[in-house]
């Protein structure tokens, strides 16, 4: 289960706002020297006040804009555990599934959430709570596909621990 | 129901629905300077793969910061260039274009196709009747080494466009008509599909452009099934479809089907912020601008750079201004430099730069210092895309820009376009 302290994002939310687009070329080798920008504009000093499992709650379209896959590998690396949000930009949501960063489709939750509130995140059964507001929404389940990537932390460990994607298995 | 869907069942072979995730052999797959490095890093050390099933239908490009700016740039080029002799994946180098418009210039991307791209604007080339989704990475990179994917068939809207776009207006403006009423949320978590008679005045070149925008309007995807016009171009361009797909729109039901009227379309601007602020070019003309960019994988094509040299031939740049024109390929900047339209540019004093991104992503040939203003016919206007955080991009058509860069403030492109 994931619990964690809430950080309330609203709407649209692009990847430029997590990590502007010039800082791709200055750190190819490490995301590491990223780490101070992400999500500056958003919240000066994010990811110095982030803590190891924090939640993001967010409106519509998280992570529109471009492609960069840093987007989701940067909120994971300064400690995010998952995203909750009423939609996502499909591309942000397909990179954040691929490295094992949970992202989940709430309605309520983000109208109630304020930042600084403790929210749970529960896959297995499939909810989500505000632990500080007492409020609590189901969520639809993963597909099998996705729920399989997600629970061993990605899909290059999926790989390397199963030899090939969930997919060749069997759907089709 | 809609194209997409039609084609993702001819794939597998039975009949999918929107909603279904299905595996799909990818046609192609390719990755751009921005999103090449980590694709290359999740292959050769995350994965550690030992063969890449899709290397022969994968390319790679050097768009977005070509040539190298700066030498990190130029470091991520050169491990580009190594890992597709490695691999025998195809490159397209410095100055070849921007990849979305090279997979249509070199018949890579074809009617009827499944084709990933790591890029946000792949949805690009949708235009061209196939199934076009832009992912990140990772997703090209196990697209890469295994040929296959999963996808969500999207459920699809099918958008009308009814009427005759007036003289003056371009396709981008019926473009930024649409995201202004759509916002930039409005498609999110579908895909749109174009039809409607307007479709018959509409060139290949403006249908890139439209499908181009539906990545602002949140869409995972966007297709014009092949009609009349597109064949009449896939035949000069001897090009012929990849498979083919049978398929009847009268007879399906979409998602949501909503009708645009593009007689009613006058030259649109985006103005900053963000994508959706948009405004009739006469409640922003004026606006005094620094620079004016004419590109990308939105508005450089040829006729992109036609409408531009027609505004600007004969003209002056304005002495406030700096203009860049890039053309979206290199196919694209000979046949314009064939018809002379480069030299009408470069003598009315603006800059032809090479095929490239450049100042579209704020990577190059053209950042904004604080506080400036530029029109560009890029697709997008965030804070500091083109620069400095505090600089303002207002988007606009060729048309607009080229007269913007006469009169060095926001101009109505029509005056300059009459008879
Ligand atoms: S021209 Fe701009 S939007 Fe198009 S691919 Fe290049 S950077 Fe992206």
């Amino acid at each position: 289960m994931i619990r964690g302290r809430c950080w309330k994002l609203g709407d649209n939310v692009s990847t430029d706002h997590i990590i502007s687009g010039k800082y791709k070329f200055s750190a190819i080798d490490s995301l590491d020297s990223m780490i101070p920008h992400v999500l500056e504009e958003v919240i000066p000093g994010f990811h110095e006040k982030v803590s190891r499992g924090d939640v993001i709650v967010a409106g519509r379209n998280f992570g529109k804009g471009s492609s960069r896959e840093q987007a989701p590998r940067l909120l994971k690396i300064v400690g995010v555990s998952a995203v909750v949000a009423k939609s996502f930009a499909h591309i942000f949501y397909r990179n954040a599934v691929n490295i094992g960063l949970p992202v989940v489709v709430a309605q309520r939750i983000p109208e109630v959430s304020e930042t600084g509130d403790i929210i749970e995140v529960d896959l297995e059964s499939g909810v989500v709570r505000n632990v500080t507001k007492g409020f609590e929404e189901r969520i639809s389940p993963f597909p099998r596909e996705i729920a399989a990537i997600l629970k061993t932390g990605g899909i290059v460990e999926y790989i390397k621990l199963y030899g090939a994607p969930p997919w060749l298995g069997g759907t089709g | 129901m809609g194209f997409i869907d039609r084609l993702v069942s001819r794939v597998v072979g039975r009949d999918v629905s929107p909603g279904d995730i299905v595996v799909v052999d990818i046609d192609a797959v390719y990755a751009q300077d921005g999103t090449a490095p980590l694709v290359i890093e999740v292959i050769e050390k995350e994965l550690g793969a030992g063969e890449l099933l899709a290397a022969s239908r994968t390319y790679f490009f050097i768009d977005h910061s070509a040539p190298a700016p700066h030498v990190a740039a130029a470091t991520v080029h050169r491990e580009m260039r190594r890992f597709c002799r490695k691999w025998g994946v195809h490159l397209y180098d410095v100055g070849s274009g921007i990849c979305h418009q090279v997979v249509v210039d070199e018949g890579i991307a074809r009617p009827g196709m499944v084709v990933m791209g790591a890029d946000s604007h792949t949805p690009t080339i949708g235009a061209l009747g196939l199934y076009a989704l832009g992912v990140g990475s990772t997703d090209a990179a196990i697209a890469i080494a295994y040929g296959r994917q999963w996808v969500r068939v999207p459920p699809t809207v099918k958008v009308v466009l009814t009427g005759r776009p007036p003289a003056g207006v371009m396709s981008k403006d019926i473009a930024l008509s649409l995201v202004g009423e759509l916002k930039t949320d409005g498609m999110v978590g579908r895909a749109v599909e174009f039809h409607g008679e307007a479709l018959k005045c509409i060139s290949m070149d403006s249908r890139f452009t439209l499908t181009n925008m539906c990545t602002e309007m949140g869409a995972e995807s966007a297709v014009i099934p092949v009609d009349e016009v597109a064949r009449q171009w896939l035949e000069s361009s001897g090009l012929t479809p990849f498979r083919r797909v049978d398929y009847n729109p009268s007879e399906t039901q979409f998602a949501d089907e909503l009708t645009f009227e593009v007689g009613r379309v006058e030259p649109a601007v985006a103005a900053p912020p963000d994508v959706d602020n948009v405004l009739a070019v006469g409640e922003v003309e004026g606006t005094e601008v620094d620079q004016v960019f004419i590109g990308s994988c939105t508005n450089g094509r040829l006729e992109d750079i036609e409408v531009a040299a027609r505004i600007l031939r004969g003209r002056r740049v304005h002495e406030s201004v700096r203009c860049i024109v890039a053309p979206a390929s290199k196919k694209v900047y000979l046949e314009a430099l064939r018809r002379g339209y480069l030299q009408a540019l470069s003598e009315a004093g603006c800059v032809v730069a090479p095929p490239t991104c450049g100042p579209c992503v704020g990577a190059h040939m053209g950042l904004l210092a604080e506080g400036e203003v530029a029109l560009a016919t890029t697709n997008r206007n965030f804070p500091g895309r083109m620069g400095h955080k505090d600089s303002k991009l207002y988007l606009a058509s060729p048309a607009t820009a080229a007269a913007t860069a006469v009169e060095g403030k926001i101009a109505d492109p029509r005056k300059y376009l009459q008879g």
